[in-house]
């Protein structure tokens, strides 16, 4: 276990010092595109970190999670419209947005579990899905162009591309550090509990519900966060961020990392998106290619990347 | 208003019959094999696609529909042997990553083989009329055909249901499938089956809807979210409930986007009732869902919770 947790700190440091340097790489190779990507990565990395927190340690297969990437991106999009710019703001609101759909659609969908719980958070994402479709004041299925990036202490440092790129990469070491309290933390562990046993969690006196809607919430606030990030980085908000490929892409991203181990979700966010975009070089049918790249590793892989790690290790 | 409402209820019941259509196959998949099969929604899509390519080539709207059940058919018992058969044992979430996977695949086909633009199909030159309803209200014939073509459908599997043996085996085993498999039941065989016919079913609901609604990539998706909503109001695994929930999903919606802005016209200005009314409507169903599931947790017709 200690080994365990030796290894993970080495991979932490690896990961987050790779993502540290990139801007540099980029800055010689000369290539700025690959800045703006990363910054993708990173929006996308904070999601699936947020859903492996419910998926990977409370085991509930939340399939909406999209919904609170575009919370948070509309978040940003109708503050600015009303005049405010500042990135706190946006932050606050898309916290709060993005916990309120947590907590009441999270209260209803956790009466039920399993294919009910799939099925029933996937329903109301399309339902956030269809109310800002039809929000013809912020441009319905066309979105909106945001004016200018997210400003802090009313500067606009963040139109900068690498000022944003640190920005993200604080945000995601933040939420990493957050997930890894809460996660080792007795609350984290009675998450766990509550997975693999819920009726026993109950007779030693926990009730599992009130914690499993707590990790909901924390996740939903994680991912309006992402969804504010993914925001000022197009500079451009639309219900696409919230249609359910997204939700998908999500759940891929942390099975394909690993699940439950919190860095397995930030790996497979970059391995997905660099994926995509290598694909999407060849072909504009990548998602060919990448569906039936899914369906293989399913098939033939229990346990995402990380499974195949490990089962090299044994 | 009563030549509105009853146009509204025809469209009503015709869109819940369609809903019907694609969830008994899904509520039978779900609740007898325990499957999350997200790639529902696209075999729909490819039994509308393949209705327009087969009625192009024989020149018969019929003739296409008859060609196309058997190649649904087809399409669903190659994809349980191939994919779904070794999934069935699987976590939930092997199941949606797999599906979702092959939605992405199918999707991406559908696209190379026909394009990315919408293709449109006219309903057979005798069914192409319509009648008189109310007054100076008429209603095209094969609306009206779609409606019987779906509910004899649902009498049809109500009779297969309850009155033949393979009825009897998918009734026990969506009640206890372990205990049917030692009984001698080859469950296995159940289980292609029963998903076959469940692909035949959403192919023949898009086949039916081809002429009436315009056939491109994305239709199988916000039918397949509607249907996942319609299972979980009606219960997993109950075809009563599917057929119950498809008629409420599909009444609640139109009277929520039709009546929706007159009722709320009487507590603010007509102008924001409109607004107010666009933007609430499409949500009513989901609300709908909410509130049953707050009242029975699993559903209106489920046994399991």
């Amino acid at each position: 276990m200690t080994r365990w947790l030796m290894r993970r700190r080495v991979a932490a440091w690896l990961i987050f010092g790779g993502f540290a340097a990139l801007p540099l790489i980029a800055a010689m190779t000369g290539d700025p595109y690959l800045v703006v990507v990363a910054t993708r990565i990173l929006a996308f990395a904070m999601a699936a970190l947020a859903l492996d927190l419910i998926l990977g340690y409370g085991g509930m297969v939340s399939f909406g999670h999209a919904a609170y990437l575009g919370i948070g991106a509309y978040a940003v999009a109708i503050l600015s419209r009303a005049g405010i710019t500042d990135l706190g703001a946006h932050l606050g609101a898309a916290v709060v947005a993005g916990s309120a759909f947590a907590l009441v659609t999270g209260a209803i969908s956790l009466r039920t579990r399993g294919i009910y719980f799939i099925m029933i958070t996937l329903a109301f994402a399309q339902m956030a899905y269809f109310f800002f479709v039809s929000l013809s004041a912020y441009g319905g299925d066309d979105g909106v162009t945001l004016a200018a990036r997210s400003t802090v202490l009313g500067q606009d440092w963040l139109a900068d591309d690498r000022v944003l790129y640190y920005a993200a990469l604080a945000m995601l070491l933040g939420l990493y550090l957050l997930c890894v309290a809460i996660t080792g933390s007795r609350f984290g562990r009675v998450l766990t509990g509550a997975r693999e046993n819920p009726l026993r969690m109950q007779a030693v006196g926990f009730t599992p519900f009130r914690f499993q809607l707590t990790a909901f919430v924390i996740s939903g606030a994680m991912t309006a966060i992402a969804g504010v990030i993914l925001a000022n980085q197009a500079s451009y908000v639309s219900p696409a961020y919230m249609n359910w490929h997204r939700s998908g892409e999500l759940v891929v991203m942390v099975v394909l990392g690993g699940i439950g181990n919190l860095l397995g979700a930030i790996a497979g966010a970059t391995l997905a998106l660099l994926l995509e975009e290598w694909l999407a070089l060849f072909t504009e049918h990548w998602r060919l290619i990448f569906g039936a790249l899914l369906i293989l590793v399913v098939l033939f892989s229990r346990d995402g990347l990380t499974g195949l790690f490990r089962g090299r290790a044994k | 208003m009563t030549s509105l409402f009853l146009l509204q209820l025809l469209n009503r019941v015709q869109l819940g019959v369609l809903l019907f259509l694609i969830a008994a196959g899904l509520t039978l998949v779900f609740g007898i094999m325990d499957f999350v099969n997200l790639a529902h929604g696209v075999i729909y899509m490819v039994g509308a696609y393949l209705v327009v390519m087969f009625a192009g080539m024989t020149g018969s709207y019929g003739l296409g529909l008859l060609l196309t059940l058997p190649a649904t058919l087809a399409i669903g018992l190659v994809l349980e042997a191939l994919i779904f058969r070794r999934l069935y044992d699987r976590p939930h979430l092997d199941q949606v990553l797999a599906t979702f996977g092959l939605v992405m695949v199918v999707t991406e086909l559908v696209k190379i083989i026909w394009g990315q633009s919408p293709l449109s199909i006219l309903p057979p030159d005798a069914l192409s009329g319509s009648v008189p309803l109310v007054g100076a209200l008429r209603y095209p014939v094969f609306r009206l055909v779609v409606i019987a073509a779906g509910l004899a459908v649902a009498v049809g599997l109500w009779l297969v249901i309850t009155r033949t043996r393979i009825g009897m085996r998918l009734r026990a085993g969506a009640s206890n499938r372990a205990m049917v498999g030692a009984l001698g039941v080859d469950i296995g065989r159940l289980f292609t089956v029963i998903f076959a016919f469940g692909a035949m079913l959403a192919g023949f609901a898009g086949a039916m809807v081809a002429p009436i609604l315009s056939v491109d990539p994305g239709m199988g998706e916000s039918v397949l979210i509607l249907a996942f909503v319609v299972i979980v109001i009606g219960g997993i695994g109950s075809v009563k409930g599917a057929f119950a929930g498809a008629l409420l999903v599909g009444i609640v919606d139109t009277l929520g986007r039709s009546f929706g802005p007159i009722i709320l016209r009487a507590v603010m200005e007509p102008s924001a009732a409109a607004q107010t009314g666009r933007v609430l409507a499409p949500m009513l169903v989901y609300v709908l869902m909410a509130a049953i599931l707050a009242a029975r947790p699993q559903g209106l017709f489920g046994a399991r919770p």
